[in-house]
């Protein structure tokens, strides 16, 4: 019998090998790597690509050294990990739903975020109605809680004897609208200076991140990731019928209630620590699934261009005069919509040649 | 021998109760076609053999053991299903949608092995659907995309194969064709299979075993000659018909009559 499949063996391990996806996601690595080094390069003082190696090395100017690790590198970190998560976020969704619809904005994990995180930054401030215990939280554990607190009521309110994508993006989008209409409401009570705070967060903003914001989503982040990558195969196995599914053995419910909790996590953990940025969790799956010719999104491979366009749109906004101070969330929706209908495109044609 | 049989089975959906009282032994290495009208819980019994549906009551049992309590991942090494209207992920390939068939045999650090490779490259063969590997699912004509979907569950290697109103909407000729497969498999593998059917013609030809069922009991099972009588014909279905022999497969033939041609003096 003639081999069917190019695999990759490894000692005990031994994974299909997909060309075509293989070399999608090193060249997303590549444009990563490429972006990432011009971030920490541009800016007010500029430092050129060789010199940007050789600080990252220890080597080379202090100056630079300084600038860039204490200046350029958490930000462009976040971006990195928070982009990656929201790629993973919505790869799950996705493929849990269905439904390439499903997003962590669609289902109201991240408006159950925003309303918890705005309500502290509101109620907080001048008006001064949170004092003590409530108001050293601070705005990302509060995020957090929030988007926890959305997904976990997602869970439950979908759930009935197993958890039904459809019923799932229906509930969502009740949870998010809830959501958006609270945020709107603190928006309106709060005082002026505090809303126009709270704005910033809500569009998704990369330019307050420090190394303080670094530590807690890289552990949440290494912690879940390699949880979603192991679960990939269930993963690839519920994008059938229920019935096919479960005649190959998976447990249906049980591995859709785990992954929508995992998918949960990562994008309040994302959420939490920049604000929304819109479109990523929506975008790159489908962007990845097109551009390697899979029929359900890859993890990894999301992962790489939730990064990709994250760091992407704030080496934009950091560069580019006319945006300067504009907040990276709406750059990633800007750049992402188009290519995303180009695709749309794109392949409505190819099927009908 | 019997490795899968139901015993006193109750089954049904939230308050409606669809099958009660039923007894099953599946027969090992035979072809079984469950028939009966529509409603008659052909389908419910079928996914509650497959464990896709839990029992509201008394048990299915897989080599003496509750169906239910065996770990499911060990049940899909045994027990292959099609569902009626299996779904795909769209723009899935036929060698993709074959190959996941290997699910129940893989863990996530062992994704691939030869045998897997072997396995799948067999029930493409078998099912002539080498040649389409790449092609993907969505495009397949009924007739194709059928024959991938039952190329899965070969691949998946189990000796019992529970196939779910297969041929309900091909044309006669894919019928036919797919019908031929099956019993194929069935002589080359000694598959044990268990298919819902409508065409009781074509399950008449092709089953050694007939279960004819009508609101949720077995009326009659035996060999299609014993079961397929213009008595039963009218128990189960309502429906008057002559029974004639197969001029082909010597096996019974049913020809309904209706109203239309019904005699007036009858």
């Amino acid at each position: 019998m003639t081999s069917t499949r190019r695999t990759v063996r490894l000692g005990g391990l031994s994974f299909l090998l997909r060309p075509r996806l293989v070399v999608v996601t090193a060249s997303g690595v590549a444009a990563l790597l490429l972006v990432v080094a011009l971030n920490l390069g541009i800016g007010s003082v500029h430092i050129g690509l060789s010199d940007v190696v050789s600080a990252l090395f220890g080597a080379g100017d202090p100056l630079h050294h300084n600038i860039i690790w204490e200046l350029r590198m958490p930000r462009t970190l976040v971006g990195i990990l928070v982009g990656g998560a929201l790629g993973v976020a919505g790869a799950i969704f996705q493929s849990i739903a269905r439904n390439p619809l499903a997003s962590p904005d669609v289902l109201g994990v991240t408006w159950g975020a925003a309303a918890a995180a705005v309500g502290v930054i509101v109620l907080e401030g001048t008006r001064g109605q949170i004092t003590g215990g409530a108001s050293t939280i601070g705005v990302p554990l509060a995020g957090l809680l929030g988007g926890l607190l959305a997904g976990v009521l997602l869970y439950v309110l979908s759930w009935r004897r197993g958890i039904d994508g459809y019923r799932m993006v229906l509930i969502g989008i009740g949870i998010a609208a809830i959501g958006y209409n609270l945020v709107y409401w603190l928006l309106s009570v709060g005082d002026v200076d505090d809303a126009a705070r709270a704005v910033t967060w809500l569009v998704g903003n990369l330019a307050d991140v420090g190394w303080d914001g670094v530590a807690p989503v890289s552990i949440a982040l290494a912690v879940l990731v390699p949880v979603a990558v192991i679960a990939g195969r269930t993963l690839g196995g519920l994008q059938y019928g229920d019935d096919t599914a479960r005649g190959l053995g998976i447990r249906v419910d049980r591995a859709r209630g785990a992954l929508l909790l995992l998918a949960v996590a990562l994008a309040a953990v994302a959420t939490s620590a920049t604000g929304p940025i819109a479109f990523v969790a929506l975008a790159t799956p489908q962007i990845t699934l097109r551009l390697a010719g899979t029929a359900q999104p890859p993890l990894v491979g999301s992962m790489v261009f939730g990064a990709l366009l994250t760091v992407s749109a704030d080496l934009v906004v950091r560069t580019v005069p006319l945006l300067s101070g504009l907040p990276v969330g709406v750059l990633t929706a800007v750049l992402g919509a188009p290519y995303l209908v180009f695709l749309f495109i794109r392949r409505r044609r190819e099927e009908r040649v | 021998m019997t490795r899968l049989r139901a015993n006193d089975l109750r089954l049904g959906y939230g308050e409606h109760v669809v099958v009660d009282g039923l007894d099953l032994d599946v027969l090992d290495g035979t072809v079984t076609a469950v028939i009966g009208p529509n409603g008659c819980g052909k389908s419910t019994l079928l996914r509650a053999l497959g464990r896709l549906l839990a029992p509201k009551g008394g048990s299915v049992l897989l080599d003496g053991k509750r169906i239910d309590k065996l770990p499911t991942r060990e049940v899909a090494k045994i027990i292959g299903v099609l569902p009626q209207t299996p779904v795909a992920p769209e723009g899935l390939t036929v060698g993709d949608l074959v190959a996941r068939g290997r699910h129940p045999h893989q863990t996530w650090y062992r994704q691939w092995s030869t045998v897997d490779d072997q396995a799948v490259g067999e029930a493409l063969e078998l099912t002539g659907m080498a040649p389409h590997a790449d092609a993907i699912v969505d495009h397949l004509s009924g007739g194709q995309r059928q024959r991938a979907w039952i190329s899965m569950t070969l691949a998946q290697g189990t000796d019992v194969l529970l196939l779910d109103e297969p041929i309900t909407y091909l044309d006669l000729a894919h019928q036919v064709d797919v019908l031929d497969l099956v019993h194929a498999l069935h002589s080359s593998r000694g598959t044990t299979v268990v298919m819902v059917l409508h065409d009781l013609n074509l399950a008449a030809r092709y089953a050694d075993r007939l279960v004819a069922m009508r609101d949720g009991k077995i009326v009659a099972e035996g060999p299609p000659a014993e079961v397929l009588t213009e008595n039963l014909l009218r128990t189960v279905f309502d429906l008057d018909a002559k029974i004639l022999t197969d001029p082909v497969a010597d096996t019974p033939m049913v020809i309904p009559i209706g109203s239309r041609h019904r005699p007036a003096t009858v």
